[in-house]
């Protein structure tokens, strides 16, 4: 029972991280552009969360109705301003802009809120839980995560199965000099994915927040199992990256069951045996040449 | 006749190397201009520098009586230029639908939808749900030129789309033509291989070397004349 247990937890641990990793898997997917800034923007977002239930007084899940869209323009301006302008000068100059940029943020946090560790009060949501029998019972808040997390990603990839920016997006991910030939603005195109990659972020890191404490520097953490959950499950396939996400949310359970700090290394015992022996990762995405 | 096309003494570079030299060319609206010449003559500089993905380092590109010349390739095609580019460049992960679907992605109204194209192409309509990395070269022809056209083009460049097709495939790709001709559309085709345009074009201008040799009516000129224009005999005689 108590393996059992260990799984049900860690699929629900796995829905966080897949909320978590679908904004860098986005990215990644569509523009090719590793965003190492993920983790400390997510945890920016928690802190912006917290500020407006401290200052408001509001209920926590209201002030995602704050966050996401700030967030969201956030994301199409970084594009526009710095990504993009980075992108034109090769592979190597976004990955490191957004490492100065998670730097700049996890700072600034760090200088506004200080170092202690906080975090979002949602009162009885928190120990509330579903009893399914023996000893086996889930948290409601879990069970709510997992849902928004394969909600997102099933909302996103449909965006881009079926609306004609997703189609266009991935025309420019194909061939990004056929897509502007077609009358497709990348620039545009490429901010659009990052407003929706930060609005994803802000939910995860606002979801984060409800769950558990968090410092300035929390960010790195979050970064790192964002970046296993993308790549035990393919790069640049969004059900990947939830499969991902729940795969490492039961390596990380199941280690723990076998010996309580065992848990995150056993997470990534799993993301190097899957880079050892399937280096596409799990599910990846169906390319013919 | 107004003209719908007008390039004015364009010079290119690639670098160092100058590809056009004062280039001149006109097309009029509704009408079928052939650029033909030999390998690297310039011709599909000249496609690129009508659809903006190049610049001309002097002289000037005027669209419908505007100059474009500051314009990239997106804002081009949406005031109505399309260009299949050489190599085809299908996106090879969409289905053939996708591929037609994008290209309409800029909503610019006109005759052309996925209905009117696939009447245009029935082999596409076959196609539709095939993913273009799997298409043959014919196939990959027909769905770029009906991606083009699904951007309701005034303007449509071909750019060499008899490269590496069987014959048999090129009649069947030429045989659409006059039907997009029809419709009201302006078509430039570039082309190395006489063996179909000269029959499709009203009018013919002929590349050597970055400079216009030879500009007739299609039906006035002989092989003679093309071919010593196409090699360049004129010049060497003389």
């Amino acid at each position: 029972m108590a393996w059992v247990n260990a799984v049900v937890q860690g699929l629900l641990l796995g829905g966080s991280y897949a909320l978590l990793a679908c904004g860098l898997s986005l990215m990644f997917g569509v523009m090719r552009l590793v965003n190492l800034a993920h983790g400390a923007l997510a945890v920016a977002a928690a802190y912006v969360a917290m500020s407006v239930v401290d200052g408001t007084g509001v209920p926590a899940f209201l002030s995602l109705l704050v966050v996401v869209p700030l967030f969201a323009v956030a994301g199409y301006a970084l594009q526009r301003g710095l990504f993009n302008r980075a992108l034109g000068f090769g592979e190597l100059s976004p990955l490191l802009v957004s490492f100065g940029l998670a730097v700049i943020v996890s700072n600034g946090l760090q200088q506004v809120y200080s170092s202690d560790s906080r975090s979002i009060g949602i009162g009885e949501l928190a120990t509330a839980s579903i009893r399914l029998g023996g000893d086996l019972s889930i948290g409601v808040f879990s069970l709510i995560t997992l849902a928004v997390g394969v909600v997102v990603i099933a909302g996103v990839q449909l965006f881009l199965a079926r609306t004609r920016t997703g189609r266009a997006m991935r025309a420019t991910r194909d061939d990004g000099e056929a897509a502007r030939l077609m009358g497709i603005d990348d620039g545009h195109l490429y901010a659009v994915a990052t407003a929706i990659a930060l609005g994803t972020v802000a939910l995860a890191g606002v979801f984060l927040g409800m769950s558990t404490q968090f410092t300035p520097g929390y960010g790195d953490l979050v970064l790192i199992f964002a970046f296993e959950a993308v790549i035990i499950g393919g790069l640049g396939s969004l059900w990947g990256t939830l499969l991902g996400g729940l795969v490492l949310g039961v390596a990380q359970t199941v280690g723990a069951q076998v010996d309580p700090a065992y848990g995150v290394l056993a997470g990534h015992l799993v993301f190097l045996a899957v880079l050892l022996l399937k280096p596409s990762g799990l599910l990846p995405k169906v390319v013919p040449a | 006749m107004s003209m719908l096309l007008e390039v004015e003494a364009a010079d290119v570079h690639y670098g160092e190397l100058k590809a056009l030299h004062g280039i001149d060319l006109r097309i009029a609206e509704g009408e079928t201009l052939a650029v033909i010449g030999a390998n690297g003559a310039g011709k599909s500089t000249l496609l690129k520098t009508i659809a903006g993905v190049l610049r001309p380092s002097s002289g000037a590109v005027r669209f419908a009586g505007e100059d474009v010349s500051g314009l990239g390739p997106n804002r081009r095609v949406a005031q109505g230029i399309a260009l299949t580019p050489e190599g085809r460049r299908i996106f090879g992960s969409m289905t053939v639908e996708e591929n037609l679907l994008v290209g309409a992605h800029t909503r610019r109204p006109g005759p052309w939808s996925l209905a009117a194209v696939y009447e245009a192409f029935p082999i596409l309509a076959e196609l539709q749900d095939r993913r273009g990395g799997v298409l043959s070269g014919g196939q990959q022809q027909a769905t770029a030129i009906a991606r083009a056209l699904m951007s309701n083009p005034r303007l449509l460049l071909l750019d060499e789309v008899s490269l590496g097709l069987a014959p048999v495939v090129i009649a069947d790709i030429y045989a659409a033509l006059p039907r997009i001709a029809e419709m009201g559309t302006t078509v430039l085709i570039v082309e190395q291989d006489l063996s179909q345009v000269l029959r499709a074009a009203d009018r013919v201008q002929c590349l050597l070397e970055g400079r216009t040799v030879l500009e007739a009516p299609a039906a006035e000129v002989t092989r003679e004349q093309v071919a010593a224009a196409y090699f360049g005999l004129d010049r060497e005689a003389s």
